[in-house]
């Protein structure tokens, strides 16, 4: 034994590290040498590195990280892959589309706390935002939300009802205001598969976005 | 140094890969709980209570989001309606409905308060969690409720 073993030390503990996360490792043997384990190189280069992996859908609540197994009761509360069972699919949020469902009449959620007969009070009324920015513009319709609520929740107090008086962008969407009080939370989440759920009017027939400034004012063009 | 002495070395660092290796696989921080699940710890931890989840799912497919959040008065807020367990049996908030005739009663501690104990009060899967705020975890089991004595 003499130093270069010594070296090796903090190689052979990080190979063993890397063996048991079962990771693949090459082996390079370099004639009289003694055998180095690295990391193969292409295990650094994969695909969505920073993604959060792949989440198992709608798992039922002894195996959902927030639910104590050590309590009895878990193991009795419904799972909501059985209940989800007959519902329409989509890509985000539950995983059901809460809206088809009770169009297609697949659910019938009570709109009174004791009577299942109450209708609830709808009103058909679409209202369509422009949108400076290049997406789609955003229209509204008040027909799904009336299926659920109120016209009092949100009314004064999140959206004004008048014409032009409510200011709304994406960043306070984010940050749980306007919309974001339900999107985001309970309705369906804002993400990339879901944008055109509310940007869904293409933009008028010639519509070019607007040059930023810099680019008008640009002394080199 | 000796041989033997080096061995031991060796054999400690790889002892000590093998459990770190260990604890990567064995500690999975992560949940994946049904989104829109409601984590309710304003008092039930001080109380020696589990925290109560509140599964907004199962109770959308029986009522619409107006009879809680109109009717009975449910702010939009996670744990901003202060629910305490002498206003459920004064029938309000869950009382309206956990009263043994729309839906079981509440001497079945356990179904709401099932949470596992120090995680906090939050929506679970909110875009404002995923985004902006650190993600939890739940503290050792006991640790909040020695803070509190």
């Amino acid at each position: 034994m003499n130093l270069s073993s010594l070296k090796c030390v903090p190689v052979l503990a990080l190979g063993a590290l890397l063996a048991i996360v079962a990771l693949p490792v090459q082996v390079i043997a370099a004639e009289g040498a003694e055998t180095l384990q690295l990391a193969a190189v292409s295990q650094a280069n994969t695909f969505n590195r920073n993604l959060k992996k792949e989440k198992s859908r709608n798992p039922p609540p002894p195996e959902d990280g927030i639910h104590d197994v050590e309590n009895e009761a878990t193991f009795i509360l419904q799972s909501p892959r059985e209940a989800f069972a007959e519902l329409p699919k989509t890509a985000f949020g539950n995983y059901v589309d809460w809206v088809k469902a009770i169009d297609q009449k697949l659910l019938r959620p009570r709109w009174d706390r004791l009577n299942s007969a109450e209708e609830p009070f709808v009103m058909d009324l679409d209202i369509v935002r422009p949108v400076k920015a290049s997406v789609p513009d955003v229209v509204f319709p008040h027909r799904q939300h009336t299926e659920w609520l109120f016209c009092s929740n949100c009314h004064p107090a999140i959206f004004i009802p008048q014409k032009g008086a409510n200011q709304i962008n994406m960043s306070a969407i984010l940050l749980g205001r306007k919309c974001g009080v339900c999107h985001g939370k309970v309705s369906f989440p804002i993400t990339t598969k879901s944008c055109r759920k509310c940007h869904s009017k293409p933009k008028p027939k010639g519509w070019k976005p607007p040059l930023s400034e810099a680019t008008l004012r640009n002394p080199w063009k | 140094m000796t041989a033997q002495a080096m061995h031991k070395r060796v054999w400690g660092s790889m002892v000590a890969g093998v459990m770190m290796g260990l604890t990567m696989l064995l500690v999975s921080p992560s949940s994946n709980a049904e989104y829109a699940d409601v984590v309710i710890n304003n008092y039930a931890d001080a109380a020696g209570m589990r925290p109560a989840v509140f599964p907004h799912w199962f109770h959308r497919i029986r009522f619409r989001c107006k009879v809680c959040h109109a009717d009975l008065g449910f702010k939009f807020k996670a744990g901003g309606n202060k629910i305490t367990m002498a206003k459920i049996i004064d029938g309000k908030f869950c009382g309206a409905c956990h009263n043994g005739e729309v839906a079981w009663s509440v001497e079945n501690c356990a179904m709401c308060h099932s949470g596992i104990p120090g995680t906090p009060t939050h929506f679970h899967g909110s875009t404002l969690q995923r985004l902006v705020a650190p993600a939890y975890k739940p503290l050792p089991v006991g640790k909040s409720m020695k803070k509190n004595k």
